[in-house]
């Protein structure tokens, strides 16, 4: 019996959290930091023809003024993948040609704000203006190139090629692609676009840097992938790794937009080139022009159908925007087909076509659901459409065709359900909105129409034969335990829901546990805290660690009663001898044998990688209110219902999920980023890019449909992305029942709607 | 630009300090050690940087610290009985997530604690709904404030 597994434990950081404590990274960096800021540029694509630094060098205070001149001239990624990183390397820190409006022009250190602030305004810039590419869909082939340079490369085979604008391109299908659409008795064709979304942490990206006692450069970054980090920096500065250590501390927040190295770099190249500490904290504006949003996509889908229903085809065409620079282009685009596609069981063949377009734009990255959010967007409003067209509910539509438990999902790498609720999750869904009773809308007396929409969604658990996490468990005084880990817990609660793993594995109490993470020069190696990983990937490596010192501790335990080892069991607080349990040795014994005369370490390292990436399964229902005199969307309610396998801890699982339904309710309904014509990002503040405040969110309701995924710590898969999927395809089809108009681009505006009914 | 001399009591102390007419109270406060007083945004829209002043909420990065002359500053360092007291309700329902949105909320719930009585959710989500929260989507935050108000009110 779990005594904390399953549980709402309270986060082990959570005092420390709500009582304001100083434990982010602009609270602990020194006073005495240098402060860094960037000067950016105001053209969408340039050359930098001549840029003169001397009289800003001549404002009191500024200790450096940094251009593309200074820094090292190899190119690198920024985004936080494993080595060899898909992500093409196609950055400098400070290049000579910019590629977005807010492109890194120059670097700028000093005592003060007020000096660096004057500084930048003094730093003489001339541009040999260029000709942006600013449309994706004419950013292919086109004779404007976004990436010209020689020095640019790709390390993995993606499809890339720098002088057609392309990130990554391929096609990949299963079964016989045409030959089934042809036996369809019905096949439609739909266009659906995304637009860029910001992950609004409320934390904005910052870092601070300065050097140790051995002259090494130490990074204290709000990061979600620490060693990632340290490479992309010694690759940026042309350092070696081991003159590198990354700490992270409490994050506020990262979605994904913490998976790229944003800031690091500015502070860093600082630091070693004045000794000084440095820090640079971005803020909100530069956070909107300056980061890495969700990735814009344009997708076609194909589908074929029975007359009954029963789908059998999935053709799927995705352009993707990347943007001027690569960050995390190549893989996003794969989740848009490989996560929507599978969750349809009776499909015979699926085909899917992709094009990752160089545009001069903000460079896109990862956000929480990373490309299968774009991918769900189409696909299920696609089955919404399908579904109407042939006249069958679209709950009936999901029931007929979903995936089922133990179904092999060619899709899906192949893969097969080891666990999948899926079909539970869309039956407690139908229940918690009253689906039967509220399928027809209803025009309320006040003119406003009431309808109800559906979606499913998956996700991964972590990347398969990629992510790698690791967990160090060591007895110490008192035979109490320290582990160090080397994911990072961003609120997300990981650091306690590890714990609760170990203390339920070693059977003590969490108090006996005392968690650390995570530190490049402490920690044992971790990918990171991204792709919904941490969970089930280093959750894992937890519970593999625990088994080994447990090992440790009997035989230790067994030497000191002079027994042989298979005689003896540990309960947790004593190793006894089984037939005999009156002879013992207590935990507090064996810790401290471990510290005396002692030729074995009681402690374990072990890192887990996994070969396949279950998926959570979630259902999600919206019941909206449309006015149609001014086309405005009121959600009155959402339900959703998740099997992410065992709920690890069931509090955290339902606040990740409540908030990920309300970042995907924002996405739907409002959350755009806009340019102008000469690609100026208008939506450069929370007054232009809103996000769901407390006024725009009723009823939200979560309810858990649980499978046990057998490869998993405890029967967990992962939570923290799947949740983001399922609201823009169901308001976009609560919509369209409400009034009979189809939104195929998000955001689903007033404007849009009211558009659509005109020209219906 | 010439300082400015002023006199106030933060948290419950004291202070006379010349200050730069241009700083906001919040950067003010943050180098006086009071770093609860988080910044989320430039524009007002965020309330991570809420504190007290006369007991009423005001967003300190729109406040300049020359306007704290002859008035009383709390931050959440001057609350910490009631940040523990209402953190805790936050953390059992796993609503404090991140935390970089927690002492602004606070401060926000204790001042709406002391305006209203029994205030309905609505009158909660508008009295808060400057406080923005990217992690949790407001509807555990939502559970955490009314238990923690029924609470109080189970103490009167």
């Amino acid at each position: 019996m779990n005594k904390y597994v399953g549980t709402g434990v309270i986060k082990s950081d959570a005092k420390a959290l709500t009582t304001g404590k100083p434990v982010y990274t602009d609270d602990l960096a020194p006073a005495d930091c240098l402060i860094v800021k960037v000067l950016r540029s105001p053209h969408a694509h340039a050359l930098i023809t001549n840029i003169n630094t001397n009289i800003a060098m001549k404002v009191p205070g500024i200790v450096c003024v940094l251009t593309h001149e200074d820094v090292p001239q190899c190119r690198f990624t920024m985004a936080g993948q494993t080595y060899p990183e898909p992500s093409p390397y196609d950055r400098l820190i400070l290049d000579r040609r910019v590629r977005f409006v807010g492109d890194a022009v120059a670097i700028v250190a000093g005592e003060t704000e007020q000096a660096v602030d004057k500084a930048l305004k003094l730093i003489k810039v001339e541009y040999k203006v260029l000709e942006p590419v600013l449309d994706m869909r004419k950013a292919k082939d086109n004779k404007i190139l976004v990436h010209p340079e020689e020095s640019w490369k790709s390390l993995c085979p993606v499809g890339a090629d720098n002088m057609r604008n392309l990130c990554a391109s391929g096609s990949d299908s299963h079964g016989d692609v045409e030959g089934t659409f042809a036996k369809c008795d019905v096949v439609i064709e739909r266009t659906y676009r995304t637009k860029q979304n910001q992950q609004a942490m409320m934390e904005t990206f910052r870092t601070y840097t300065q050097l140790d006692t051995y002259g090494r450069l130490n990074v204290i970054s709000s990061t979600q992938v620490p060693f990632h980090v340290r490479r992309i920096l010694s690759h940026a500065l042309d350092i070696p790794k081991t003159q590198i250590r990354v700490i992270k501390p409490r994050l506020g927040g990262g979605f994904g937009a913490k998976q790229t190295v944003v800031t690091e770099v500015y502070p860093a190249i600082v630091t070693l080139k004045t000794g000084r500490p440095a820090k640079i904290v971005y803020s909100r504006y530069e956070s909107m022009i300056a980061s890495s949003p969700r990735h814009s996509m344009e997708l076609t889908v194909r589908m074929g159908a029975t007359k009954d229903g029963i789908i059998k085809v999935i053709d799927l065409y995705t352009l993707s925007n990347t943007g001027a620079f690569g960050e995390h282009g190549p893989t996003t685009v794969g989740l848009s087909a490989h996560k929507p596609i599978p969750m349809y069981g009776k499909q015979e063949a699926f085909k899917f076509t992709w094009d990752v377009v160089y545009t001069n734009t903000l460079s896109a990255g990862a956000y929480r659901g990373y490309g299968a959010t774009q991918g769900i967007f189409a696909v299920e409003s696609t089955v919404n459409e399908l579904a109407e067209i042939l006249n069958i509910d679209p709950v009936k539509m999901r029931e007929i065709n979903l995936v089922r438990e133990g179904q092999v999902m060619p899709a899906y790498y192949g893969e097969t359900a080891t666990s999948c609720a899926l079909d539970r999750c869309v039956e407690r869904v139908k229940n918690m909105i009253d689906w039967d009773k509220k399928a027809k809308p209803i025009t309320l007396p006040n003119g406003k129409i009431r309808a109800v929409g559906i979606a499913m969604a998956m996700q991964g658990s972590g990347i398969s034969n990629v992510d790698v996490g690791s967990v160090t468990i060591r007895m110490g005084d008192d035979g109490d335990y320290n582990m160090l880990i080397g994911c990072t817990d961003m609120g997300t609660g990981c650091d306690t829901i590890l714990a609760q793993m170990a203390a339920d594995c070693l059977d003590c109490d969490m108090e006996n546990i005392a968690v650390y993470a995570s530190d490049t020069d402490v920690s044992p190696y971790d990918s990171g805290s991204y792709a919904s990983a941490t969970t089930y990937v280093t959750g894992m490596a937890c519970v593999k660690a625990c088994v080994e010192l447990r090992d440790k501790i009997l035989l230790t335990g067994a030497e000191m009663l002079n027994v042989n080892v298979d005689d003896v069991d540990f309960d947790g607080q004593k190793v006894y001898v089984v037939a005999d349990p009156e002879k013992f040795v207590t935990r507090k014994q064996v810790g401290y044998k471990g510290q005396c005369f002692s030729n074995r370490e009681l402690a374990a390292t072990v890192s887990h990688s996994s070969p396949t990436s279950p998926p959570p399964f979630m259902a999600g229902a919206a019941e909206i209110e449309l006015d149609p005199e001014t086309g405005k969307v009121e959600l009155i309610d959402y339900c959703a219902a998740v099997d992410c396998g065992t709920p690890i801890n069931p509090n955290l699982a339902r606040v990740q999920t409540e908030g990920g339904l309300v970042q995907g309710i924002g996405m739907a309904l409002y959350e755009d980023v806009i340019y102008d014509d000469r690609g100026v990002n208008y939506s450069n503040s929370f007054m232009q890019y809103k996000i769901p405040s407390r006024l725009d969110i009723n009823k939200v309701r979560v309810e858990f449909e649980s499978s046990y995924e057998p490869s998993g710590p405890f029967g967990a898969k992962s939570i923290g992305e799947v949740v983001i999927n399922t609201p823009s395809p169901a308001i976009a089809s609560a919509v369209a029942t409400a009034c009979g108009v189809r939104i195929r681009e998000l955001p689903i505006t007033a404007e849009k709607i009211v558009i659509g009914l005109k020209n219906k | 630009m010439a300082k400015i001399l002023i006199s106030f009591t933060l948290n419950g102390k004291k202070i006379e300090d010349a200050v730069s007419p241009d700083q906001p109270l919040l950067e003010y406060v943050r180098e006086k050690g009071c770093k609860s007083v988080k910044r989320g945004c430039e524009t007002s829209n965020c309330g991570l940087c809420t504190v007290l002043m006369d007991e009423k909420p005001i967003l300190s990065c729109t406040m300049l610290a020359v306007r704290a002359d002859g008035h009383d500053i709390i931050t959440l360092e001057g609350k910490q009985q009631e940040a523990e007291e209402i953190g805790l309700f936050l953390a059992k329902e796993g609503a404090e997530q991140c935390g970089f949105c927690s002492p602004g909320l606070i401060m926000n719930i204790i001042a709406m604690k002391n305006e209203l009585t029994n205030p309905s959710e609505d009158e909660i989500r508008e009295y808060l709904s400057g406080n923005l929260c990217r992690c949790t989507g407001y509807v555990g935050q939502l559970r955490a404030i009314k238990a923690y108000l029924a609470s109080k009110e189970d103490c009167q």
